[in-house]
């Protein structure tokens, strides 16, 4: 592996060279002490002033990007929270769990708005629509759920079964579907052409995602490699290896601006490549045990990791105020 | 008349034949109503505008145009070419269908008077001669004849021209002498020309005839041809006009007999003529005006001197030779008289020349004086009339008689009928003869032939009848015994087909393992209920493999059925029984039945198959992502979920909801082949001599039993050293050693088996539903620690167990498949966790290996999340995380070590890895992805380095 001349030394010695076109998170903001257990996935909200983290203690977590402090704990899940999201207007929250629920809820009050049964395993991920009308949760049980956050009805809209094995990953894009699954398939329905589109990958992919400009699909799987494929094609575009993600459910993702591919690792590290070369921008120390979650802010250069117990945030410049929340 | 010279009849067929009747011949279609058009004789359609609008369209449209419009004749006169003088006639204007109606002539070509037959147009011809009646002197049509210009058609002509003359017949000459010197002659030359029997008496007037000389054959008179006109009756004739104009035409005599004699009389002019005009007369006629016939009957008197008195009566004669009939002819003729009584032969019509034989009709038996005409079933009868079944079955059958007889006629087409079923329709008895090919084979071939299969396959005789049946069999004795002869048949075609049985006979295994020791006997699923001695069959073999008989398939299935047919069924039995195998106690005590089951034996399955995962995997290696990987599949959306997306239905008014799906049988095969590719590609056929045995050959007969009497004593002895318990043998077909199997406690000594290497003898017991069961139902996570006992060892079997049960309860037929394919995977896993787990003490080198496999097979599962155990080492703080977190892992270890370790060992590791706590450096998570359980299936496997 080599380090290319982004690496955090080479711009510790030359304080200001000239500011880079595409600015990488390569400086650590802060540090949380999420105190709920494993962080088992970390999330901005709509607008990237939030965040949310998902404990193996069953609680969800609200927090302030830019201070550190936590607003609201939402419990109500009987297992270990796996993921969550944010709607587009902060009302809404979904989450979801080993408990096999999907649990909608409002973000001021904490309380559970909807619980909504039907998976039959735990549910992996779970994504709300543009519009925050539709939940769409995956699970182990192999379906992706679309549930209706307008009506009454329990049942979901829609159950996809297509997947032969666990859905590792959802993602949403204005009117397509992206789901990853163990099967090695990276399936995306398009709902206006009312096809579904399988891209297969062989191996076990663990997460999967749109780029900005809805033209790529990025998918990270097993074999320690990142693939971006062109959306309408199924092409690769781009091929990113180097890091190690061989056993764990580890995401990846897309800078804001479409220029870099990020991925978590297991060897505790963040690796960042340029999206168009191919080659590692980017590798960044995060912590000894695995990295496992990340997410890149909707729109400007920053990036959460999750590690164990803690949430990092990662910045292109290092900040004043950062130095009390890293005490704790 | 034609037929006179043939001695032999032939019947003259006249157009052409109808096809005959095809017995599976589907009904013919009724023509619809809008292929039911009216078409005018040039074949071009007819609309019909309804009666008050004119009947059939005239013109285009009712209009005087045509389809490429109506184009006025315009006059044009030049110089060059004068404008002739046109005359319109009323042809001009009328349709070709009208002009018969008007009385013009169509002007089509037709054949001239010249070329034209002279029979052809007897219409004509009959007009004319009508026409001469009603003249005012009758039959002038003589002398027009006689002065018509002669005149002849161009065929007499040429036959002139060939040398015929006018009153000859048409055809070869013939030699008459030839005919005399067989009269004669018989014994001198003994030639058997073909009698001419019309002939004969010419022949004998013939005696001057020079030998040279040939004569024109006699000419005959032509069968007519003339199609019916009219719509009478056949023999009916109309109003005779030369009877009814020559007034006094009726003959005095009226023959009863011989109705065709007065026409004949007519037909040779020897009625006495009336000497009166013409004139309409006749019964009911009255008089006219002009008769001045007075004393003439008006009406109509009957008299007994018109009628014979006498039976029999006046010669017979055709007319051919009226009176001068030579003597012979008229003898001849004597034989057919009393035909002629039966009344007027019909035109076209001639006597038979051999009376049609006579059937003898035999009367019915007369009816004893006891009979009682009502029938009663013998029950015994209709069992054994079946097919030679055996006993158990015949009873099976005999209880459910009512059943049977109900249902027999129900059952399909003769396709669907397997050949016993079909001898029992037929009534046939079965056959006696050698039913498999292993008969006709030679004793010694044969004995190798077992051999073979005894090596490749699991022992499938185990209970003393069936080995005391197959003992006379391998000494060679003949085809006696019917269940020899199928053990022998079935142990031909395993022997041949070794390689594809072999699969089927792990399935066979694992079908008896689920279902040995099943005492419900409430097994309502009947897969062959439209077949009910199949049904028959399939639940004797269930009950055999309940009492745990391992040789249940071959003793259920019908030894009367071809060797094909087994195959198949046994194949279908064990796939049923596989797919419906009952579930444990516990969880079958959670699941009622459907109080309506479904009826239709079909099952929807996908329409669009994904293709073949192979060539994609090669296009993935090859990285040629694109049109290689990439397939597209029509989906139909939810409308709400449209809705909700603020997306038009892309399919609008599809009722369909996903993947388009098909509608297929249930029990087709096609659905099921997909597996046995799939089982067979994880499992490459074992070559049938292998020098090492397999463990299946150990309990297979008494005689291997001896020969691998050393093995079997180790592996007892590793038995007594390691009593393990073990998984409940989920298929596994990843290699030979990975094998494991379940034998109840009371078999377990019985039984040895011989093992791998390092591999470990494992043992399943069914003690109590599993705790992790309760647990995803009732208990929170936080229970979990304080059921993490030693004593759970086995509940992760019966988990896995249980998961395997619902696996099968799963109505997705494709998803069964997956769920096999991971049991398969699973099992394989932890069979090498044991392995590594058992070498933990030895280098770390061979524990990275292991390690390395591990994570191999791991990509079959799905991805784990990351050990929160860091977060208790980093932070410190455990206020929040809960312990069980921290515990699940090494709970579920312990689980895995317990099983596959001894049990003092595995006390002595837990210490150290209580010690071990805190470091913690290197996790593997396997994580069986297995979709729809209720259960939380996740195992996981720590394994330590210092």
């Amino acid at each position: 592996m080599f380090l290319s001349c982004f690496d955090s030394g080479y711009v510790m010695a030359f304080p200001q060279p000239r500011p880079q076109a595409p600015q990488l998170p390569q400086h650590l903001l802060r540090t949380i002490d999420c105190q709920q257990g494993a962080v088992r996935a970390v999330r901005f909200n709509a607008d990237g002033n939030y965040l949310l983290s998902c404990g193996s203690d069953k609680s969800l977590k609200l927090w302030s990007v830019s201070r550190g402090t936590l607003l609201k704990t939402y419990s109500g899940h009987g297992y270990e929270v796996l993921d969550a999201d944010g709607s587009y207007d902060n009302s809404q929250l979904c989450s979801c769990s080993s408990d096999k629920t999907v649990i909608l809820w409002d973000v001021g009050t904490g309380q559970v708005t909807r619980k909504l049964r039907g998976h039959a395993g735990k549910v992996n991920c779970v994504q709300f629509n543009e519009e925050a009308t539709v939940i769409l949760s995956g699970s182990i049980d192999g379906t992706v759920r679309c549930w209706d956050t307008r009506s009454r009805r329990f049942e979901p809209i829609q159950v996809l079964d297509e997947a032969r094995d666990s859905i590792s990953s959802v993602k949403v894009a204005q009117h397509e579907l992206l789901t990853g699954s163990v099967d090695g398939r990276v399936r995306r329905y398009d709902l206006r052409m009312g096809q579904l589109h399988v891209d297969f990958i062989s191996s076990p992919i663990t997460c999967v995602c749109f780029s900005q400009d809805g033209q790529c699909t990025l998918s990270s799987s097993l074999d320690s490699t990142v693939r971006l494929l062109d959306k309408s094609t199924g092409e690769m575009l781009g091929e990113y290896t180097g890091h190690k993600m061989k056993g764990y459910k580890l995401d990846c993702c897309l800078s804001s601006k479409d220029t870099h591919v990020l991925s978590c690792s297991e060897d505790g590290h963040v690796y960042c490549w340029d999206l168009v070369e191919g080659s590692l921008s980017l590798k960044l120390p995060v912590g000894k045990a695995v990295v496992q979650s990340l997410s890149f802010h909707p729109t400007e250069t920053c990036l959460l990791t999750a590690m164990e117990g803690r949430v990092q945030v990662w910045g292109t410049e290092p900040e004043e105020t950062e130095e009390d929340t890293m005490a704790t | 008349m034609a037929s006179d010279s043939d001695s032999e009849e032939d019947f003259v067929t006249y157009g052409i034949p109808l096809e005959p009747l095809e017995e599976d011949e589907p009904l013919k279609k009724p023509i619809p109503l809008h292929e039911q058009t009216v078409k005018d004789e040039k074949g071009r359609y007819k609309r019909f505008h309804g009666a008050f609008t004119g009947g059939f369209s005239a013109g285009y449209f009712n209009t005087v145009g045509s389809k490429e419009g109506w184009a006025p004749s315009t006059f044009v006169s030049s110089r060059q070419q004068k404008a002739d003088q046109h005359h319109a006639r009323p042809e001009d204007f009328m349709d070709e269908e009208d002009f018969s109606e008007h009385g013009i002539a169509p002007r089509e070509i037709t054949t001239s008077q010249e070329f034209s037959s002279s029979r052809r147009d007897a219409a004509r011809e009959k007009a004319r001669a009508i026409n001469a009646q009603t003249a005012l002197i009758p039959g002038d049509t003589l002398l027009e004849d006689l002065i018509a210009p002669a005149r002849s058609s161009i065929g007499v002509e040429l036959l002139r021209r060939m040398g015929w003359k006018e009153g000859q017949g048409v055809g070869p000459r013939v030699k008459r002498k030839a005919r005399r010197q067989q009269t004669d002659e018989v014994r001198l030359y003994g030639c058997a020309l073909p009698p001419a029997g019309s002939e004969d008496s010419e022949d004998d007037d013939d005696d001057f005839a020079p030998e040279n000389v040939t004569f024109a054959p006699k000419d005959v008179t032509p069968v007519d041809f003339s199609p019916r006109l009219g719509v009478q009756g056949l023999g009916y004739r109309g109003l005779d006009p030369g009877l009814a104009l020559l007034g006094q035409g009726a003959p005095e005599h009226i023959d009863l007999f011989k109705p065709q004699s007065e026409t004949r009389s007519r037909l040779f002019g020897d009625t006495q003529r009336s000497s009166r005009r013409g004139g309409v007369a006749g019964q009911a006629f009255g008089v006219g005006a002009l008769e001045d016939d007075d004393d003439d009957d008006v009406y109509h008197r009957d008299s007994m001197s018109r009628y014979d008195s006498v039976l029999g009566g006046e010669e017979p004669g055709d007319g051919l030779y009226g009176w001068t009939a030579p003597q012979q002819y008229t003898k001849k003729r004597d034989k057919n008289k009393d035909a002629s009584y039966l009344g007027k032969i019909l035109e076209g019509f001639t006597l038979a020349q051999k009376p049609a034989e006579e059937k003898t009709i035999f009367p019915p038996p007369v009816l004893p004086r006891d009979y009682r005409p009502v029938h009663r079933f013998n029950p015994a009868v209709s069992v054994s009339h079946l097919s030679g079944v055996s006993p158990a079955l015949a009873e099976a059958l005999r209880t459910s008689r009512g059943h049977m007889v109900k249902e027999e006629p129900q059952q399909g087409g003769r396709h669907q009928l397997d050949s016993g079923q079909r001898r029992a329709l037929l009534g046939e008895d079965a056959l006696q003869g050698p039913s498999s090919v292993m008969e006709l084979l030679r004793p010694e071939d044969r004995e190798r032939l077992l051999n073979l299969r005894n090596s490749s396959n699991p022992p499938s005789t185990k209970t003393p009848t069936i080995e005391s049946c197959n003992a006379p069999r391998l000494a060679g004795s003949s085809a006696g015994s019917s269940a020899g002869s199928s053990a022998g048949s079935s142990a031909g075609s395993l022997a041949l087909s070794a390689a594809a049985s072999s699969g089927l006979q792990q399935q066979q295994h694992e079908a008896l393992v689920s279902w040995r020791g099943v005492q419900t006997s409430s097994q309502t699923f009947r897969p062959f209920e439209n077949n009910p001695s199949k049904q028959a069959r399939y639940e004797f073999y269930l009950s055999r493999l309940k009492q745990g008989d391992k040789d249940a398939l071959d003793q259920s299935l019908d030894q009367g059925m071809t060797e094909w047919e087994r195959s198949r069924e046994r194949e279908e039995f064990v796939r049923a029984s596989i797919l419906y195998r009952p579930t444990s106690s516990s969880l079958s005590s959670r699941f009622t039945r459907a109080k309506h089951q479904e009826d239709d034996d079909n099952v929807a399955v996908n329409r669009d198959q994904e293709g073949d995962v192979d060539d994609k995997q090669a296009a993935v290696k090859m990285k040629m992502f694109g049109k290689l990987t990439r397939e597209t599949f029509e989906w139909h959306p939810d409308k709400l979920l449209c809705k909700r997306f603020n997306v038009p239905d892309p399919y609008p008014g599809s009722g369909m909801i996903g993947l388009p799906k098909v509608k297929r049988d249930k029990f087709s095969v096609f659905n099921f082949l997909t597996v046995t590719e799939s089982r067979e590609t994880t499992a490459p056929p074992k070559p049938p001599e292998t020098g090492k045995k397999s463990r299946w050959d150990v309990s297979d007969q008494k005689e291997e039993k001896k020969k691998n009497k050393p093995l079997s004593e180790q592996t007892e002895a590793k038995l007594e050293q390691t009593s393990v318990p073990a998984l409940p043998a989920p298929t596994n077909h990843q290699a030979p050693g990975d094998r494991t199997e379940t034998k109840s406690a009371e078999e377990q000594s019985s039984d040895k088996k011989k093992e791998g290497d390092d591999e470990e003898e494992e043992e399943e017991e069914e003690s109590r539903p599993p705790m992790d069961l309760f647990k995803a139902i009732f208990a929170n996570s936080s229970d979990e620690k304080s059921s993490s006992s030693e004593g759970e060892s086995e509940d992760e079997e019966e988990e896995k167990d249980t998961k395997e049960d619902e696996g099968k309860m799963d109505p997705q037929v494709p998803n069964l498949f997956n769920i096999s394919s991971n049991i398969t995977s699973t099992s394989s896993v932890t069979s090498s966790s044991g392995t590594s787990s058992s070498t933990t003490t030895k280098s770390n080198q061979q524990t990275e290996a292991v390690v390395l496999s591990q994570t191999s097979t791991q990509e079959e599962f799905g991805p784990k999340l990351p050990p929160p155990s860091g977060a208790l080492i980093r932070g410190g703080a455990t206020s929040l995380c809960s312990p069980s977190e921290e515990e699940k892992p090494s709970k579920k270890s312990k689980e895995k070590k317990h099983k596959n370790k001894k049990q003092h060992k595995h006390k002595k590791d837990k210490k150290v890895r209580k010690q071990e706590k805190s470091v913690f450096n290197e996790t593997v998570f396997i994580h069986s992805s297995y979709c729809s359980c209720d259960l939380d299936f996740t195992f996981c496997f720590v394994e330590e380095e210092t």
